[in-house]
């Protein structure tokens, strides 16, 4: 997969219908999938339920004027729930703003996510609390850096690169085509090939970084960009949930042991860039109607059906599904937000005499209108 | 019994266009369904119920334009707390028409460019007056086949001007935009507007209620022109040596951060002329004739919200510098639309600047309550005679109206000659 030939079609073992696809060119990437068990890939399909159902309850909030913002990933989830699946446990996730299944797969409360877009919270959660899955990065690529850093650090600790797949640790970095223009994203490529630093960079190309197109922003497949900083690269059907971990197990074995790598998820964006955005205005329906007939969670239901499993229990996965993100509703409705002064408590790991004197100047300033503030 | 007030369905926006409504009183809603359909500054949503329960009432009507925060719709009955969904990829966006290229940014581009949707949206809808929005351009053009050379402070510039780069002929290395190009098509488009003309509205009539603006102005009119007997003058003038000022001041570190054009120096004349024919400067009240010995120096502006005639207080104690800083505050204000009444109360004298619309002279009205305006047309190079010769001078035609109630032709002659012969020779104001 590092050879020198260019691919002219993206790693795929479920073809659009969900009948596997039989080719030796990916042997060993069914091998691979084939650590999913039967019920491996139900559940799979239900976080990609979950997630679906999460993202239209909060699309709606929106437009209740109850979030600020949305940022839908509709469409996404294949790639997701794949490359969540490949992840181990030790390893450390570094997101954009889009990885909702990622997050939910981690342990992230649907609730934290919404409490972000409805300004409840500066932002964040305890990432010791979610296995290892950080905070959402809302400014645009500056995580590549980050995630590669932190790498970085786990090599220097001595972390990864044992052997031993079941201990060391990795790293996952997800960003889009969009980010991938960004400086901080080159950096963060430079670094990890120049250090072997653990990480794989997980690049979901959803073809519209807001209104310009992912072929107007790269010359060159982005696969094929990073190969050019020496890093290993695939390029797998996002659409694809058993293609999408397949390759994303391996490059993350492979960083464990001083590999860095980067893996260029083909999907598509199905709703718009978020709420405040009208895809109508810049990209053609039959793109997105060509793109409806390849949806993911569609496939992989396909693909159930065909190892057996009836459609009962999918749609009782997808009762389940509405349910959590009515409980969801229920539960942010009489939610309250975090205190004023909650953010000096997050600066600092100690206590720092600037911050609180800050701190103190607020609540004087608050107690300043008798309590109304 | 809840009350639906609009959100704002993007970030930072303020106002939303009711589009269509997609119940009625006395259906059964739930949570999620959608109820309407409006069209922000940004683009065209649904917004679902966030109740259960039973329409009591619309509170707003299609095709009103509502600010954020308004109640528009009241449900009685029900669970706020239930949930339906149903399974939607493309979850916020229908729209049927107009895939166009416009292209969606991060900022508001203000309720002014808010995209209109094609005639069903117009339904029992009273004309679209009140809103006042411009049409958008008739048409625009589509990315051409060879890209426009130029450097961004030219596209910044152009921009400023309202200049499509795309219409401009670049005179450039290898068809480079320069400045002068833009600075001209500019020009130009000042003098030929409405090139392409709109088509004919539907319906054989439109009726446009006379109200705000409009109605202030219809009566300042008819107060003045049928109280106070106009006689109009008019001179042409060799203004070459005020063009020549006018560069001059430009070029000039003092004026680098201010506008320089020949209205300043017309100001500048009528100033040093009112000091002459001091009585121009007056009010009639019938029984007496107010000399002031002040001059509140109006200055007749097309403004968003219509003709606006701001002064310039005490314009008569102001240096040059002063009175072009003055003039460029007084105008950026009105285009901003934020004149306040105080700003167009007690003027004394006005001018009005036709010339910018490429008009050589014309009868202006007077502003209720003063004795004189001055019009200034336009100036460009005509055949003049200079020493029994014909040459081509910056030509311009100085006209005035005056209240001959106050005033007499003598007084008024020498007035408008005293203007005309400055911007002969503004030396003159080196007195």
């Amino acid at each position: 997969m590092t050879g020198p030939e260019v691919a002219t079609e993206p790693i795929r073992l479920l073809d659009a219908d969900g009948s596997l696809v039989e080719s030796d060119a990916n042997a060993e990437w069914r091998e691979l999938a084939g650590q999913l068990s039967t019920d491996d890939r139900l559940a799979m399909h239900g976080e990609m339920l979950r997630t679906r159902r999460f993202d239209i309850e909060a699309g709606h909030l929106q437009r209740q004027g109850k979030l600020g913002l949305w940022v839908p990933s509709i469409g996404q989830e294949g790639a997701q729930v794949g490359a969540a699946w490949a992840s181990r446990d030790q390893d450390t996730i570094f997101p954009s703003y889009r990885e909702h299944l990622i997050a939910l797969h981690r342990g992230v409360d649907m609730l934290q996510i919404i409490d972000i877009f409805r300004g409840a919270v500066h932002g964040g959660w305890d990432p010791l609390e979610t296995r290892g899955m950080r905070i959402y990065s809302l400014v645009i690529a500056t995580h590549a850096l980050h995630s590669t850093g932190y790498a970085m650090g786990i090599r220097f600790d001595g972390a990864c690169g044992t052997g031993d797949a079941s201990r060391d640790e990795a790293v996952m970095a997800f960003y889009g085509d969009g980010a991938a223009s960004q400086g901080d994203a080159s950096e963060g490529l430079v670094f990890a090939a120049s250090y072997d630093a653990p990480i794989v960079f997980f690049v979901q190309n959803n073809k519209w970084a807001i209104s310009v197109p992912s072929t107007r922003q790269s010359r060159t497949p982005l696969h094929e960009r990073a190969r050019g900083f020496g890093l290993d690269a695939a390029w797998v059907d996002g659409n694809d949930p058993l293609a999408s971990f397949a390759v994303t197990r391996r490059m993350l074995d492979a960083a464990r042991q001083g590999r860095p790598g980067y893996v260029e998820a083909d999907t598509y964006r199905m709703g718009a860039h978020t709420t405040s955005d009208d895809p109508t205005r810049y990209r053609p329906s039959d793109e997105e109607e060509s793109w409806r007939r390849r949806d993911p969670i569609a496939r992989l239901a396909a693909h159930l059906r065909e190892l057996g499993v009836d459609d009962a229990t999918l749609a009782e996965q997808d009762r389940e599904a509405v349910e959590l993100a009515a409980d969801m509703r229920r539960r942010m409705l009489v939610a309250g937000t975090a205190a004023s002064d909650d953010i000096f408590d997050h600066v600092y790991s100690e206590p720092h005499p600037l911050v609180l004197e800050q701190k103190r100047a607020l609540a004087e300033f608050e107690a300043g209108f008798g309590g109304d503030a | 019994m809840q009350e639906f007030r609009l959100p704002d369905p993007g970030e930072g926006l303020t106002e939303a266009e009711i589009v269509t409504w997609r119940v009625q009183p006395g259906d059964a809603v739930h949570v999620n369904d959608v109820l309407l359909e409006v069209e922000t500054a940004k683009s065209l949503v649904e917004l679902p119920s966030p109740f259960d329960g039973t329409v009591e009432a619309l509170l707003v009507e299609e095709g009103q334009t509502v600010e954020v925060g308004t109640p528009i719709i009241r449900v009685s009955g029900g669970d706020a707390d239930a949930v339906e969904t149903t399974i939607d990829t493309q979850q916020t966006v229908d729209r049927d028409e107009e895939g166009g290229a416009v292209l969606v940014g991060y900022g508001v581009r203000g309720g002014a460019e808010t995209r209109r949707r094609k005639p069903h949206t117009v339904r029992d809808v009273p004309p679209p007056v009140a809103s006042a929005r411009p049409a958008p351009p008739a048409s625009v053009p589509a990315a051409s086949a060879t890209p426009v050379i130029a450097k961004p402070p030219i596209r910044k510039l152009a921009k400023d001007l309202g200049v499509d780069l795309a219409a401009v002929v670049g005179t450039g290395l290898a068809g480079e935009v320069t400045r002068d190009d833009v600075v001209q098509s500019a020009k130009q488009a000042s003098v030929f507007r409405n090139l392409q003309a709109p088509e004919w509205s539907g319906g054989r009539e439109e009726r446009i209620p006379v109200k705000g603006v409009r109605k202030v102005i219809a009566q300042g009119m008819v107060d003045s022109a049928f109280t106070a007997p106009h006689v109009s003058v008019f001179t042409d003038v060799d203004a070459t040596r005020t063009m020549e000022f006018v560069q001059r001041l430009k070029a000039s570190a003092d004026f680098a951060d201010v506008k320089v054009s020949p209205l300043l120096i017309m100001a500048k004349a009528i100033l040093w002329a009112i000091r002459r024919s001091p009585q121009v400067n007056s009010t009639f009240t019938g029984d007496e004739l107010v000399v002031h010995h002040y001059v509140n120096l109006g200055i007749a502006a097309a403004t968003p919200r219509g003709l606006l005639v701001p002064n310039v207080k005490d314009a008569q104690q102001m240096s040059l510098l002063e009175l072009a800083r003055s003039l460029q505050q007084l105008t950026t204000t009105a285009r901003e639309g934020r004149t306040q009444p105080a700003d167009m109360q007690h003027g004394t004298f006005t001018i009005t600047n036709i010339g910018v619309f490429g008009m050589d002279t014309g009868t202006p009205i007077l502003n209720p309550g003063e004795t004189g305006i001055i019009a200034l047309g336009t100036i460009r190079q005509k055949p003049w005679v200079v020493d029994g010769e014909v040459r081509p001078r910056w030509v311009t035609t100085v006209g005035g109206s005056f209240d001959h109630r106050a005033i007499d032709g003598d007084v008024i002659s020498r007035f408008v000659a005293d203007v005309a012969s400055i911007l002969e020779e503004p030396a003159l104001l080196l007195d």
